[in-house]
């Protein structure tokens, strides 16, 4: 199976791969998936608590090339947007832009919960009620 | 100059070698004859074509030539040899005893049978990808009547002790097939000394043809039969009907003869440099080998490296290297491999397992590129990966509950 040039982009040159301190109280972690499933995120943003900003995000991801792209391009939306902006995401968007085949819309759906669970523990360490989260299409 | 791609999957398929390609074009063009066609000269040459060519290939497994059936290939032999043998000997029993490692086509034949009414016993293996003599002797009943047992796994390349499974099936009478695809060509396979009643194989996996392959049929000590799965015309002893394929079975003929010849010096490099593809990689901290290293075909190795997913791993050389990997984030299933869960392995390793198969003509400066591009592959992986993380952290990843997924 042939991969777009985006998800070639993202798996060649992955953007902000990494780890954030996790005791933080700014920073919240998401980390989804299973290693029985093949992929396992961990995306982490950091919160300025005054705008409620993401100034940063970090991933890494085991899975293949499809779930590195997606959680590789979810990091980039997420840096300069509000909580309540980052929450709207929509693993769709992720499919469109990395122009992922059916097989791969999975990949894309752990990117989006991977970014739900970071805004949720960031939210629920500091005393706000978490978001609802959808439910899965594919898990 | 290393020229890339290099091809590393020779357990999927072969390059036709150029000697057999030469041999076969004849017989598309002016010798295009039906070898079935007694009347003229075109089926002469065709049907002499084919009856040398079956002298090569009975040759190889040291059959008699009359004992061998052309096919299309490996899978329908596998499905001749088990319907074919249920059909036949409906009346001594209807009972099947094959092992959890088998290729898909005995696998899902054996299904089949079960549908139909058969009973289909599946021994499991051990961690190394071996089978338990003793376990497969207590299988038997009085109702069984065929054994089916591969000579070498695809995956993992674990030959199984044929002989000694041979004298089993003596002891109480019964049937003994081997799908023996993966080996033949490979390493000695002789249906006498074994003792061996049916065996599948085909041309494509040692440089022949895709396309045409043989099962064996015993004929004497005992006579075997098994029923036609393919009707018509009666050829192959009526054992499967339809115009014989006379290039791919030239061909076929020729790659018998060739790998007989050249067998033991290709084993001999193909597993010195096997061998040191995978003391390279072993030098990975947290890689394994499947299946027990001292009972293997000399050309393939199958290994784990954990906490990397093995298709994110080949994405950062699969334009360069030809692998395949027991993940299978491509099927809808995400299942990983059956064969490598049979082992007992976790889900975590089957996924992150490639398999290397070397073939004749790969080179040590390939297999030097391979070392090389694999080891930066793992590490630029385990970077990515929080699984590798949270290991150095000295965290057990199948502690951690993961969410139902």
């Amino acid at each position: 199976m042939a991969y777009s040039e985006k998800v070639l982009e993202h798996y060649e040159h992955p953007k902000n791969v990494g780890t954030l301190d996790k005791n933080k109280n700014t920073v919240g972690t998401g980390l989804v998936g299973a290693p029985e499933c093949g992929d396992v995120m961990r995306l982490q943003i950091e919160v300025d608590p005054e705008t409620q900003t993401i100034i940063d995000a970090k991933f890494k991801t085991f899975g293949c090339g499809s779930a590195i792209a997606s959680s590789s391009l979810a990091t980039e939306w997420l840096k300069g947007r509000t909580l309540d902006d980052a929450s709207t995401l929509d693993n769709m968007d992720i499919v469109e832009e990395l122009a992922l085949p059916p097989v791969k819309i999975h990949c894309s759906v752990l990117a989006e919960d991977a970014v739900k669970a970071a805004i949720n523990d960031y939210r629920v360490k500091n005393g706000l009620e978490p978001i609802l989260l959808k439910e899965s299409l594919v898990h | 100059m290393l020229k890339l791609p290099i091809y590393l999957d020779n357990s999927a398929t072969t390059p036709c070698d150029p000697r057999v390609l030469e041999a076969m074009l004849p017989y598309f063009t002016e010798r295009f004859g039906n070898a079935a066609s007694r009347s003229h000269p075109f089926g002469w040459i065709g049907e002499e074509a084919v009856d040398y060519a079956r002298e090569q290939v009975a040759k190889l497994i040291n059959a008699d030539p009359k004992e061998i059936i052309f096919t299309s290939g490996a899978t329908e032999s596998n499905n001749l040899a088990l319907k074919g043998v249920y059909e036949m000997y409906a009346s001594k029993g209807n009972h099947i005893i094959t092992i959890t490692t088998e290729h898909k086509a005995i696998l899902d034949t054996c299904k089949h049978i079960e549908k139909l009414g058969g009973q289909v016993t599946y021994i499991r293996v051990n961690d190394e990808g071996e089978i338990d003599l003793a376990e497969l002797e207590s299988a038997i009943t009085d109702k069984t009547i065929l054994i089916s047992v591969m000579y070498a796994n695809n995956e993992i390349g674990v030959i199984h002790p044929i002989k000694e499974i041979a004298a089993i099936c003596k002891r109480h009478n019964v049937l003994l097939h081997t799908d023996a695809t993966q080996a033949a060509g490979k390493v000695p396979v002789d249906v006498i000394a074994e003792d061996i009643h049916l065996l599948s194989f085909t041309a494509h996996k040692m440089y022949g043809p895709k396309g045409v392959g043989a099962l064996y049929v015993r004929r004497k000590n005992p006579r075997v039969k098994v029923t036609a799965q393919m009707d018509g015309g009666g050829h192959e002893r009526s054992m499967r009907s339809g115009t014989m394929n006379v290039p791919g079975i030239v061909g076929f003929g020729v790659a018998c003869e060739l790998s007989m010849k050249e067998m033991h010096q290709d084993a001999e490099r193909l597993s010195k440099l096997r061998n040191k593809l995978e003391s390279s990689l072993l030098k990975l901290e947290e890689s394994y080998v499947n299946g027990n290293p001292a009972h293997r075909l000399p050309h393939i190795s199958n290994i784990s490296f954990k906490y990397v997913e093995g298709e994110g791993l080949m994405m950062a050389f699969n334009k360069d290297i030809a692998v395949s990997s027991g993940s299978a984030c491509t099927s809808a299933s995400l299942e990983p491999s059956y064969v490598l869960k049979a082992l007992g392995l976790g889900d975590d390793l089957a996924h992150s397992s490639i398999r290397f198969s070397l073939g004749r003509f790969t080179t040590e400066e390939q297999i030097d590129f391979t070392i090389q591009r694999l080891t930066e592959a793992v590490l630029k992986l385990r970077e990515l990966s929080p699984l590798w993380e949270m290991f150095k952290e000295g965290i057990d990843v199948n502690k951690i509950e993961w969410a139902a997924h």
